[in-house]
């Protein structure tokens, strides 16, 4: 009995390590299951999104998927030399079945960007392209319209040819390329887009800013009272989640507004004599957009001043720091962690906002969602909303690993 | 009661204290620490020990009363002003200072040109052994390490009076025994005078000169280490204070400090008590466990009587006997085991007897 016990014979170690195993591989398939459903929303809802816009700022897929075989032959162009029979007999022929499969209203939705008039050419060409030519295609081209037989023409067509483009991208930093295919900053009275990113961060710093001047003492407040009263308090930050971002927003037209709640107090109470302009101007958008997110400031500077003992400031005050000094060597030091979760959170999701500055701003204070916005709904430029949209997650991204390493430089590597 | 030391540093006179101004957790305080004194503040939890020691701080304010630090009256001196060290329970050094910064602090505070600031670091960080640490961050050290960091800044700046807060409560056993010698002998090489607050009966008894019993806000008494155990004021010491069987008596007569107490069925004993107790009050007949001899050991005492073993328990050192006796199942005897000739069985009627100076006679607690 003993030595059984003692000496189990080989095959039952294998056989332990097999079993060990199965347990393990059931335990991986297990979590695996757990998590599936969210890794699965997460790629249907984040990842494939961001995949595909991060695509459709380059993607320049228009002309190639209308025009293939034209689109090889300008890719194939130097760009010089008159373009040969070859190349109008291609496109008679693909712009007939362009028209039949439906592909010429994103053709030529394209072709403006290079050209506002190359669509009407395009369509107009198309209506009367006989179906065989008379001597040559480009006979018949140059005959329909003598734009085509133009070397500037099918320059343009080649622009539009590649799978892939720059061109959103240097447009939504207000750069282009020239006829020689170098990149050069667009015309003085077209640049906008360098503006509105800046304008953008101003606002979204501006109000990062103002979160935390408020957001800090009203933090730190509800750490150190006692429970009952901190949780009451608590829900007040909270309250404003409880409706939804339009309605708060609308709400502060009324009371912003010149004869709204706001100036008529102040005028009652003989503050002020004229109303102010609190709305649609930046004063009007900074204050809703405070509103919206400071509880986003509040809560994890709370979660993080919650948990620092108040025994520190005591500490410091008996080793003879007067309590300022204390709170500002003592205290706040401690609260960095939250301070940066904070900001962070706060400046990330101020730099998307688009409602509140679209319905309490002026013109001056729309910021780039309001151009992704447009550039969806109103113009079907996808790819310029696609490239402004990417260059805000690049410039978040950027910021957010600058906060990383800010704040590994901050605390200490724990052995 | 309370001994007056003969050149006070601190005195609490007439300190009152309320958080709710319903209810008192300090009552009428009147205690004096001399120069380099070592007192501790022992008692259950909640009884009023940190209260105590905060208004000491200066971080509760007393209602009533006066607190003195040599000749300043500390009422209305704000804590950064006090000059006392303090060691948390905690330890509260900061997270986000290493070692020797949170060390360099409170010179900093006083404005220490810094080369002479770093000398006394350097000196105290040797002291408590700890040089190599200097530029870790506190949660890189042990809990003993991080103990003796707190130590040392409580201590650096040389204040005139250090306050310890429970501050080996987090410690294990063998760590926290280890440190109670460091604390001791700190205390004597610098000749520091020390407020410690402890719940620990043998931390206060190994490490003070006096210690203060507080129960529900009042000292119970305050004495050296040996009178508290030896001469108990009342029951609520004894009790506190090591073992004790008690039960309940009453008093039939005195000769001198010795009571004759009438307990259980007619069964009579003396018992000391150096106070006026009257005759046919009633009070608690208190004897300790080691101080009741059995057997042959019994035959020579005074009071001798009869008993039965409920349970027997060996301890290495000595026999543990829970017997019956009048009226109280958990009258506990300690026996040495070289005194115990012939073996004991559970339901035994055994002799057991002590000494009248061995036994006391307590006053009752007030209800
Ligand atoms: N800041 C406070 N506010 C209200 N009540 C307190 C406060 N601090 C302590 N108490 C109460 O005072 C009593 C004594 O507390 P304390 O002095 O901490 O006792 P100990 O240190 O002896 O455990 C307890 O009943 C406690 O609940
Ligand atoms: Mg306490």
């Amino acid at each position: 009995m003993a030595t059984q016990t003692m000496a189990p014979p080989p095959t039952t170690q294998t056989s332990l390590k097999t079993q060990l195993r199965r347990a393990e591989r059931r335990r991986k398939l297990n979590a695996f299951l757990l998590v599936a459903p969210l890794a699965l929303f997460l790629l249907v809802i984040f990842v494939f999104p961001i995949g595909s816009m991060l695509w459709r700022s380059v993607d320049n897929s228009e002309l190639s998927q209308a025009l293939p075989q034209t689109a090889q032959l300008l890719s194939a162009w130097d760009g010089q030399q008159p373009p040969s029979e070859a190349f109008y007999a291609s496109l008679a022929q693909e712009l007939k079945s362009a028209l039949a499969n439906g592909n010429i209203g994103s053709l030529g939705r394209r072709l403006t960007y290079e050209d506002p008039t190359l669509r009407t050419l395009v369509t107009q060409t198309i209506r009367k392209l006989p179906d065989t030519p008379e001597t040559t295609w480009q006979q018949t081209f140059s005959t329909l319209n003598p734009r085509w037989a133009e070397l500037s023409t099918w320059q343009a067509l080649k622009k539009a040819a590649p799978t892939t483009t720059d061109r959103y991208l240097l447009a939504s930093l207000d750069l282009e390329r020239n006829a020689q295919g170098e990149i050069t900053a667009v015309a003085p009275e077209k640049q906008v887009y360098i503006d509105v990113f800046l304008r953008t961060l101003a606002i979204a710093g501006a109000v990062t800013l103002i979160c935390l001047i408020m957001g800090f003492p009203l933090a730190y407040l509800l750490a150190t009272l006692p429970t009952g009263t901190s949780n009451l308090l608590m829900i007040f930050v909270l309250l404003p989640f409880w409706t939804s971002l339009l309605v708060r927003t609308a709400a502060w037209i009324v009371l912003l507004q010149s004869g709204g709640m706001v100036n008529t107090s102040l005028m009652g109470l003989g503050f002020i004599s004229q109303p102010l302009e609190l709305v649609f101007n930046r004063v009007g958008v900074l204050i809703a957009m405070v509103h919206i997110l400071l509880p986003f400031m509040v809560l994890p500077l709370y979660s993080v001043m919650k948990g620092i003992s108040p025994h520190y400031q005591r500490a410091a005050i008996s080793l003879g720091a007067h309590p300022f000094k204390a709170f500002w060597q003592v205290y706040a030091p401690q609260t960095l962690a939250g301070v940066g979760a904070g900001t962070i959170l706060v400046f990330i999701m101020a730099l998307g906002y688009y409602i509140t500055p679209a319905l309490l701003g002026g013109p001056s204070d729309q910021m780039v969602s309001y151009y992704v916005a447009y550039y969806t709904n109103t113009t079907n430029n996808w790819g310029m909303a696609a490239a402004l949209g990417s260059l805000l997650l690049i410039i978040t991204l950027v910021l957010y690993m600058l906060y990383q390493r800010l704040v590994n430089q901050q605390t200490p590597n724990r052995r | 009661m309370q001994s007056h030391p003969a050149d006070p540093l601190v005195r609490f006179t007439g300190v009152q204290k309320t958080y709710d101004g319903e209810h008192l957790v300090v009552r009428d305080l009147n205690l004096s620490i001399g120069r380099g004194e070592f007192v501790t503040l022992l008692g259950p939890s909640g009884s009023g020990k940190t209260t105590c020691l905060m208004m000491l701080a200066g971080f509760e304010v007393p209602t009533q009363g006066d607190i003195y630090l040599g000749t300043q009256r500390l009422n209305t001196l704000p804590p950064y002003q006090r000059n006392i060290g303090m060691v948390f329970q905690n330890y509260a050094l900061f997270p986000h200072m290493t070692v020797e910064e949170n060390l360099l602090y409170p010179l900093k505070t006083r404005k220490m040109p810094k080369d002479q600031a770093k000398a006394k670091v350097e000196r105290i960080l040797d002291m408590i052994q700890l040089t190599k640490y200097a530029k870790r961050r506190p949660q890189q050290l042990s809990g003993g390490q991080q103990q003796r960091v707190a130590l040392a800044r409580a201590l650096v700046f040389e204040p005139q009076l250090v306050l310890m807060d429970e501050p080996l409560g987090a410690l294990d056993k063998q760590l926290r025994e280890h440190m109670q010698m460091e604390i001791r002998h700190l205390h004597e090489q610098l000749g520091l005078t020390v407020v410690f607050v402890t719940h620990d009966q043998d931390e206060a008894l190994t490490m003070s000169n006096r210690v203060a019993v507080f129960n529900d806000g009042v000292i119970q008494q305050i004495d050296s280490p040996q009178n508290l155990y030896e001469y108990p004021a009342n029951a609520f010491v004894a009790q506190f204070i090591g073992e004790n069987n008690t039960l309940p008596a009453k008093v039939i007569s005195r000769d001198q400090t010795i009571y004759r107490l009438e307990f259980g069925q007619n069964q009579v004993s003396g018992a000391y008590n150096a106070d006026t107790l009257a005759t046919q009050e009633a009070v608690l007949f208190s004897i300790r466990p080691e101080r009741v001899r059995i057997g042959k050991m019994a035959q020579t005492l005074p009071n001798q009587f009869s008993t039965v073993v409920q349970e027997l328990v060996y301890l290495g050192d000595h026999v543990r006997l829970r017997c019956e006796f009048a009226g109280n199942t958990n009258f506990n005897i300690k026996v040495p085991v070289s005194e115990l000739t012939t073996p004991i069985q559970p339901q035994d009627h055994i002799m057991m007897g002590w000494h009248d100076q061995d036994a006391r006679a307590l006053k009752q607690l007030p209800q």
